[in-house]
């Protein structure tokens, strides 16, 4: 296994109290594995995926009952060594590619400096890497946008080099958060493949953080649902695609646009909005937008299994929930 | 220029570059080029294409913060260059792609909703708290928000607070750069069901640009589709989405990864042949749209 999390737990202080951005999460992913984590915004996905590589806001609290690293415990490493970890054997891709840029560098600049931080070599084998990386993400004419500076690029361009820095090092691990929705479709897909090539020969394992669900159902092995802090549902990604079995798991299928659904009439979305986390909610987080909620959901309820490798935070995964792609409740 | 234009486009072509470097100057890049449209009342314009083919490029020059090489556009029949931000202001909103930049880091939510208010200068600071709260819960951010800071706040829920930023002045368009692209599916039905009531309600006009096919399909009137810079592809909805025309329309279509668990993602197989061979493609821009 390469990366083991277990009760990963973080809290943030904020101004209203202290907020609960991640509550007891688990799961596992291993070589050449792709593990997707979806869910509602503000859910917890993108915490989740800073703890792991010691990038939480200084005052945030994480705690975990385990967290290994290709069997290195995570929880006791020094900055250091997390450090030497991060952008090495475990790679990150941000939501947002502008954090991980430098707007006063040039890409060829930063590039090549991720490579020399890591690597021992000259900056002339890490700008070759740099120009191959960049070509096989689809920039085009790669060498001439080495001198570019990142506010001279689209910002599905942009992405693009955050994947192709990414790479630099052949990491083991790559964290992705909602690495492509900046990009076109096509180059989705041709990234998308690549990333599976570098998985099958390299045994490359992946996190991929997305609110596409299309995506998920074309690339995951295994999914992982969370809502509110929480992880309320995971499965492999056949039996979850098949045979959702949480509420809310079933309403977000449903919500998904697609040709079927008649042209600009409202589409099926889930009443309400996410609790807060500010206070630690007692009971299902759903609670207040499930269809089936009743007096027995109030008391907290626990991750029960639902199938084979399957497991699911409700108390009603039975008979009564419609199917995945109708309407929500 | 059709009578009903609120927006008009005549040959637009914007160039970035000649930065002075080192060595001389920088190459240009063409990000548009010969673009030419009506945008009409009650419109639901999609523009999709590649990533770097000049579409976040074309929507700045529709909202007058980036004067074009060449061609005009007009707002309302008057050239939008000589038009005063404020007035234009009054006529178009925006949401743009990343809700990170786009939100000052150092207002306050209830603030930065507020501020299109505070510009135009006719409310109080009490009546301005209020609609901004108004359009918090419209945009369905609970009022705690209200007080807090972009930082605090994750991608879906900062790109709220820019739409409702948006619609705080009730302006008549609307030009949304990846309006949901950091929502996730429940959320983006919300604001897309948010966004057609608006529309009914206030007779908005919007434009939208998505790379997300099937928010375009559902969504929109007519579809330009953008490909190195030029429309390659212009026609209603239906047309484009049912009988595509030019082959990189059908490359888009045929990328899309609609849900289908095991069934993997397509190879597209592009190579430089096909890339010219779509470069050099006539394109069919329909006259009666
Ligand atoms: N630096 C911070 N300070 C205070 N609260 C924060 C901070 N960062 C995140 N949060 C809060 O933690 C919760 C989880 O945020 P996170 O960014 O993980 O959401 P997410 O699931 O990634 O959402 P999205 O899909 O919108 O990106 C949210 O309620 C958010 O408001
Ligand atoms: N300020 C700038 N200076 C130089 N070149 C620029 C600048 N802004 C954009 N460009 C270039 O213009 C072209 C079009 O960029 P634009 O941002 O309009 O693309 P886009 O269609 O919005 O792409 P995406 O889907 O990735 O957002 C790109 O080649 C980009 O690198
Ligand atoms: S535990 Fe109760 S409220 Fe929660 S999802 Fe299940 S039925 Fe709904
Ligand atoms: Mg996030
Ligand atoms: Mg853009």
């Amino acid at each position: 296994m390469l990366l083991n999390v277990q009760n990963l737990n973080v809290m943030i202080p904020t101004q209203g109290g202290p907020l609960h951005a991640v509550q007891d999460v688990s799961f596992s992913v291993s070589k050449g594995e792709t593990l997707c984590i979806v869910g509602e915004s503000g859910c917890g996905k993108s915490v989740t995926a800073l703890s792991l590589l010691g990038l939480l806001p200084k005052s945030a609290k994480r705690s975990a009952s385990r967290m290994t690293f290709d069997g290195q415990d995570m929880i006791t490493m020094s900055d250091k060594q997390i450090r030497a970890l991060r952008g090495n054997r475990l790679s990150m891709i941000f939501q947002e590619p502008m954090t991980a840029l430098n707007p006063l560098h040039t890409l060829g600049r930063q590039l090549t400096d991720v490579y020399m931080a890591h690597r021992r070599g000259n900056r002339e084998a890490a700008r070759q890497r740099a120009v191959y990386l960049l070509e096989r993400v689809g920039i085009a004419k790669a060498a001439e946008r080495l001198g570019q500076y990142p506010h001279e690029l689209s910002g599905g361009l942009r992405q693009r080099v955050v994947i192709a820095m990414a790479l630099m090092c052949e990491p083991e691990l790559i964290v992705a958060d909602e690495p492509t929705t900046a990009l076109d479709v096509t180059i989705q897909a041709e990234l998308l493949r690549l990333l599976a090539e570098l998985q099958k020969s390299m045994g490359l394992g992946m996190i991929m953080i997305t609110h596409d669900l299309g995506l998920v159902s074309r690339i995951a092995d295994r999914v992982v649902v969370m809502y509110a802090g929480q992880v309320i549902e995971n499965a492999l990604a056949k039996e979850l695609f098949e045979n959702p079995k949480h509420p809310y798991t079933r309403a977000l299928l449903g919500s998904v646009p697609d040709p079927s659904h008649p042209r600009m009439q409202p589409l099926p979305s889930i009443p309400g909005t996410v609790p807060s986390l500010v206070q630690k909610m007692e009971g299902c987080h759903f609670r207040d937008r499930c269809a089936f909620a009743s007096e027995e959901c109030r008391v907290p309820i626990p991750l029960v299994g639902v199938g084979a490798e399957h497991v699911a935070r409700c108390i009603k995964t039975g008979a009564q929930a419609p199917n995945a792609r109708s309407t929500a409740p | 220029m059709s009578k009903d234009a609120i927006l008009s486009l005549s040959n637009v072509t914007h160039d970035f570059g000649g930065r002075r470097v080192i060595t001389g100057r920088s190459p240009t890049i063409r990000a548009v080029e010969d673009v030419s449209f009506d945008v009409r009342k009650g419109d639901i314009l999609g523009i999709v294409g590649e990533s770097g083919s000049g579409k976040t490029t074309l929507a700045k020059i529709m909202l007058g913060l980036l004067p074009p090489t060449q061609g005009e556009v007009l707002l309302d029949g008057t050239p939008i260059i000589e038009m005063s931000r404020k007035r234009i202001a009054e006529r178009i909103q925006f949401i743009f792609q990343d809700p990170y930049s786009s939100l000052n880091p150092r207002q306050s939510v209830g603030q930065i909703v507020g501020y299109p208010l505070y510009l135009r200068g006719q409310e109080n600071a009490a009546e301005r708290d209020r609609k901004a709260r108004e359009l918090l819960d419209i945009v369905g951010l609970s009022s705690r928000f209200f007080d807090a800071y972009p930082s605090q706040m994750s991608g879906g829920q900062r790109q709220r607070v820019a739409i409702a930023r948006a619609l705080i002045t009730r302006p008549d368009l609307l030009i949304c750069d990846e309006p949901t692209s950091a929502l996730d599916v429940s959320v983006q039905s919300q604001v897309l069901n948010l966004l057609l009531e608006l529309r009914e309600e206030f007779g908005l006009t919007y434009v939208m640009v998505s790379h997300n096919m099937a928010v375009i399909q559902h969504m929109t009137t007519r579809v330009a589709v953008m490909f190195l810079g030029r429309i390659v592809e212009m026609d209603t909805s239906e047309k484009v989405f049912g009988t595509p025309q030019h082959p990189y329309t059908r490359l888009l279509l045929n990328s899309t990864l609609s849900v289908n668990q095991g069934a993997g993602v397509p190879d597209l197989n592009v190579d430089a042949e096909a890339r010219h061979a779509m470069r050099d493609h006539p394109s069919y821009v329909s006259q009666r749209v």
